[in-house]
């Protein structure tokens, strides 16, 4: 194989996987570092670059960063990322003097932001400071979207979501809240240079052929639909006996909030199996915790309605098969049909994108599926001037995708601006320097601890199932942040190897902890190449490091599957070829472009 | 700091026939200079003890006083280890072998511990046939009080500071053959490939097997000019054949090619199969042996891998016809028969 050419940034990228994974590739281990070392101020500020809303995430993000978190190959549990961003959300100083502040001397752009949820927030912090004139527009009281109208009060306090709302609305954002956005047209119409649809996904998906839905109706709800009513304080109770339909994380909100408004027996009943729902497994335990009953593979068959009345419903009860493709179906196991009692229903079987408000004559192109064609990279639709982001974008995500999308169209919207070439993406900031402090030092924590994950203390039941607003996640104190932050490997630490200083001693690989050095001939093929190392390297979703070849004709293979980033290969190392060295990598954003 | 080694392991370590991986093998950090040809010796013991499955409890390490000494604290940490005087390991080793002969030695030592202090033990251990694994850890110099010339060291060779060894160097497996040690290889602590298989087979040959590595000595001998530095032993290792090391179970399904291949089968029926690249050296032949050194000495070539082996003769217990049981684990009544055994052999006497 050709040397691995560690100048490509994607390489190291790569390496560091929880940064990887996340869609804003927010920096993780740098803030983790800033985490352990009391520096609160400075970890909020690393995420909030990065992904907008750090206090917010650090609550309800569905966390892609922690299942590719290394640590999750080398023992039980990823670090719990997504908590220790709340610590620094919890426990930082003043931050808005470290941001920029309006005024901005105008550029004489002007934009328009439809939908107030994440993506378009990012999009307005992203391009205020450039000097850009923009406009918001909401049908909500406030801005956040479905932060605001989805996310529970007891998973998001609405004081952390204003706050955080609250920074980038300050940076000189014209809002107009209230106003539901009719026509797009019209919008165009208007004297925007460009304009943002981040509406999001609002339509809750309905089960209208049901047998007795109609009749039912006054007892049946649509999940997102019922938690903005209940967030907007449209609604405060709820019948003792709940059927939530659905398992995603709407179906967990609807059961957790059914509780806390009067319902006593809350059932989510789910088509799938249980290891198969949709929800965050965290998600699917606070639930149970909180005494909903899961009941997995029932189909719901009809509504039962006695006199006006919804008295329950009926289910079929099925088995999942899975074929060669791992493909599932499911199939009715012959057992009678369940009929499970319900005063009221709430259906939360997903959603879906709706633009009645985007006329199909203006050049916005959609596709089959009805959703506009969105350029996969620039964010751009076919009309040069609108941009997508969020979930109108490609359909249903979640925030720190939006946020990403946000971050990308915003640097599209500039260089539309400025008349460039929107496929002219930048390159990424980063940088790579040497953590070397002297003989056995090293800048950042090398000793890899073996304590277990910290689990997040909650707040007693009794206290919040009686109030929806209570939040029920108490957030790790300091020492405890400290102890989880000290579990993160330092993936961003880069095991750096000068083929032409190493002198074959084999000390790297002797002293390797994981196994992840190998000195051999080399290979044409990667895969005859991987299992040629001392442990074959069968995760392939994790690449090799090959060195140039060296002076015995063999080459130094590094699988980076499990590496530690202890630091020992070149603590071992007599001659440097090996360097610990800190990769910084941000993607760069609109105010940088 | 650095200096602790991390508990996790690979999870896909391999597991050997005891359902041991390599950290059950390993001893603690190395204290020892970073790059040091020592470490890679304790590596390869490490995997050696792993690949025969050895349980780590019946095996003795051994050693004197050096560096090279210092390494059986950093292998095989779940093992029983004496850390003697200078030069004298052969003689603990032998206690402890007289008294227990149901272990695995390994005898550790230098060139300073074996070819100047320790010459007198040495010699008298090959010749009692001791069965033990004795492994030089040989870099020329006394690394550990800062570099100056041991007995092996070339002469010609250059140390660190440029002086020029003036003496004729002591050939410790020239010396071995020549005393009628029943098993001697030399290696190099950077040829694993090697040294795997060749610790293998000595560990077990039934005697006293001789290994002699060149560890070049990163510090202070790996400059310019050193005969045992990691460049001059690359360019001048001459190998006698690749050696493999076929366990007894094995040993039956193994076949070889006629001529060059030659199949030692040791004690325990394990074999030792060699592809021989020299064509008139025989490893049994010690005649031939002696030449093969002889002509590699004159080449300025450093010959490894087996260089001679004898199966046929029985080790220190065989001679001194022992009793099977170890002597630590003989009773008292066993070691006391009574009057009527003593009065039996009395009038055997007679």
């Amino acid at each position: 194989m050709k040397p691995t050419d560690t100048r490509d940034p994607e390489y190291y990228h790569k390496v560091v996987d929880c940064q990887y994974a996340c869609p804003a590739h927010t920096p993780v281990p740098e803030y983790i570092r800033k985490i352990a070392a009391e520096k609160y101020t400075e970890a909020y500020m690393i995420n909030w670059e990065s992904n907008v809303f750090p206090g917010i995430l650090g609550r309800t993000c569905d966390r892609p960063c922690e299942p590719a978190c290394r640590r999750g190959r080398v023992e039980e549990e990823p670090v719990a990322i997504c908590r220790l961003k709340r610590v620094a959300a919890d426990q930082k100083g003043d931050v808005q003097s470290l941001m920029p502040h309006a005024p901005f001397p105008a550029n004489g752009k002007k934009i328009a932001l439809i939908g107030g949820g994440p993506a378009s927030l990012t999009v307005a912090r992203d391009l205020a400071p450039l000097g850009y004139e923009i406009h918001l527009f909401d049908e909500q009281i406030a801005g956040g979207g479905m932060m605001r109208s989805q996310i529970p009060a007891f998973r998001l306090p609405e004081e952390v979501l204003n706050e955080e709302v609250g920074y980038i609305l300050n940076l000189g954002i014209h809002t107009q809240f209230m106003t539901y956005v009719e026509s797009l047209k019209a919008v165009l119409d208007q004297d925007y240079d460009a304009v943002f649809v981040g509406t999001g996904a609002p339509r809750g998906r309905d089960l209208p052929k049901l047998p007795g839905r109609k009749e039912g109706d006054a007892f049946i709800h649509i999940g997102i639909e019922w938690l903005a009513s209940v967030a907007f304080e449209h609604v405060d109770k709820i019948g003792k006996k709940v059927i939530v339909l659905g398992g995603g994380n709407t179906a967990m909100d609807c059961c957790r909030t059914s509780r806390r408004l009067g319902g006593e027996h809350v059932k989510v009943v789910v088509r799938s199996p249980f290891k198969d729902m949709k929800a965050s497994p965290w998600e699917k335990e606070d639930a149970q915790h909180e005494d909903v009953a899961i009941l997995d593979n029932h189909v719901p068959l009809s509504f039962e309605v006695e006199n006006g009345k919804l008295t329950g419903m009926k289910f079929q009860r099925v088995k999942a098969h899975y074929d060669d493709k791992g493909k599932r179906k499911l199939i009715p196991t012959g057992e009678p049909d369940v009929f499970i009692e319900a005063d009221e229903v709430l259906i939360a079987i997903g959603q879906e994108n709706s633009f009645p408000w985007i006329e199909r004559d203006i050049g916005l192109e959609f596709d089959e599926w009805e959703m506009p064609v969105v350029d996969k990279v620039t964010f751009q639709s076919t009309h040069p001037k609108v941009f997508f982001g969020g979930d109108a974008a490609f359909g249903p995500e979640n925030v720190i995708t939006a946020v990403a999308h946000g971050h990308q169209a915003a640097v599209s919207m500039h260089q539309f601006c400025q008349e460039k070439d929107l496929h002219q993406r930048p390159a990424p900031y980063t940088n790579l320097f040497s953590t070397k402090m002297g003989i056995h030092e090293w800048s950042y924590d090398s000793p890899v601890t073996i304590d277990q994950r910290y689990l997040v203390p909650q707040a007693q039941k009794s206290i919040t199932l009686v109030d929806r607003r209570k939040e029920v996640e108490l957030g790790f104190d300091p020492p405890t942040g400290y102890k989880e932050a000290q579990r993160c490997l330092n993936c961003d630490v880069q095991t750096d190897f000068t083929a032409d200083r190493c002198i074959e001693c084999d000390a790297c690989m002797d002293i390797c902890p994981t196994s992840c050095i190998t000195f051999t001939g080399n290979e044409a093929d990667e895969d005859r190449l991987r299992e040629k190392l001392l442990v074959p390297a069968e995760n392939k979703s994790q690449d090799i490091l090959v060195s140039e070849t060296l002076k015995t004709g063999r080459v130094m293979v590094k699988d980076e599957d499990v590496c530690l980033h202890c630091g020992l290969c070149a603590e071992r190392c007599p001659t440097s070829a090996w360097d610990m060295q800190q990769f910084f990598y941000s993607v760069t954003k609109a105010e940088n472009v | 700091m650095t200096y602790l080694k991390p508990l996790f392991r690979h999870p896909r370590l391999p597991k050997n026939k005891l359902g041991y991986t390599l950290k059950e093998y390993e001893g603690g950090i190395s204290t020892l200079c970073a790059g040091c040809g020592h470490d890679s010796i304790s590596a390869t013991i490490v995997q050696a003890c792993f690949e025969l499955a050895i349980e780590p409890h019946l095996v003795a390490k051994i050693s004197g006083i050096g560096c090279s000494s210092k390494t059986p604290a950093y292998f095989l940490g779940n093992s029983h280890g004496f850390n003697s005087v200078h030069g004298r390991m052969p003689s603990v080793a032998t206690g402890a072998n007289m008294a227990n002969k149901n272990m695995v030695y390994f005898g550790v030592s230098g060139d300073g511990d074996t070819a100047s202090i320790g010459m007198g033990q040495f010699v008298h251990a090959i010749r009692r046939n001791l069965n033990m694994v004795y492994i030089v850890m040989n870099n020329g110099c006394y690394g550990l009080t800062k570099g100056q010339d041991s007995a092996t060291a070339d002469v010609g060779s250059a140390s660190k500071s440029g002086h020029i060894n003036p003496f004729q160097p002591v050939d410790l497996a020239s010396l071995a053959v020549d005393l009628g040690a029943t098993f001697v290889a030399q290696s190099f602590s950077g040829d694993k490939q090697q040294l795997v298989p060749l610790l293998k087979a000595a560990i077990q040959h039934q005697g006293l097997a001789f290994i002699n590595v060149m560890s070049p000595c990163v510090t202070f001998n790996n400059n310019p000019g050193s005969t045992k530095s990691y460049d001059y032993v690359r360019e001048h290792m001459h190998a006698t054949g690749k050696t493999d090391f076929v366990p007894q179970e094995k040993s039956i399904q193994a076949s070889y090619a006629e001529g060059t291949d030659t199949a030692v089968t040791l004690h325990d029926g394990s074999v030792m199969s060699l592809h021989k690249l020299a064509p008139d050296w025989d490893p049994e032949d010690r005649l031939s042996t002696v030449n093969a050194m002889q002509q590699a000495r004159a080449k300025n070539e450093i010959l490894t891998g087996l260089l001679y082996i004898h199966t046929g003769y029985g080790d220190l217990h065989q001679i001194l016809n022992t009793s099977d049981t170890a002597l630590n684990s003989l009773d008292e009544k066993s070691l006391c028969p009574g009057q009527k055994t003593l009065d039996t052999i009395n009038a055997g006497l007679r």
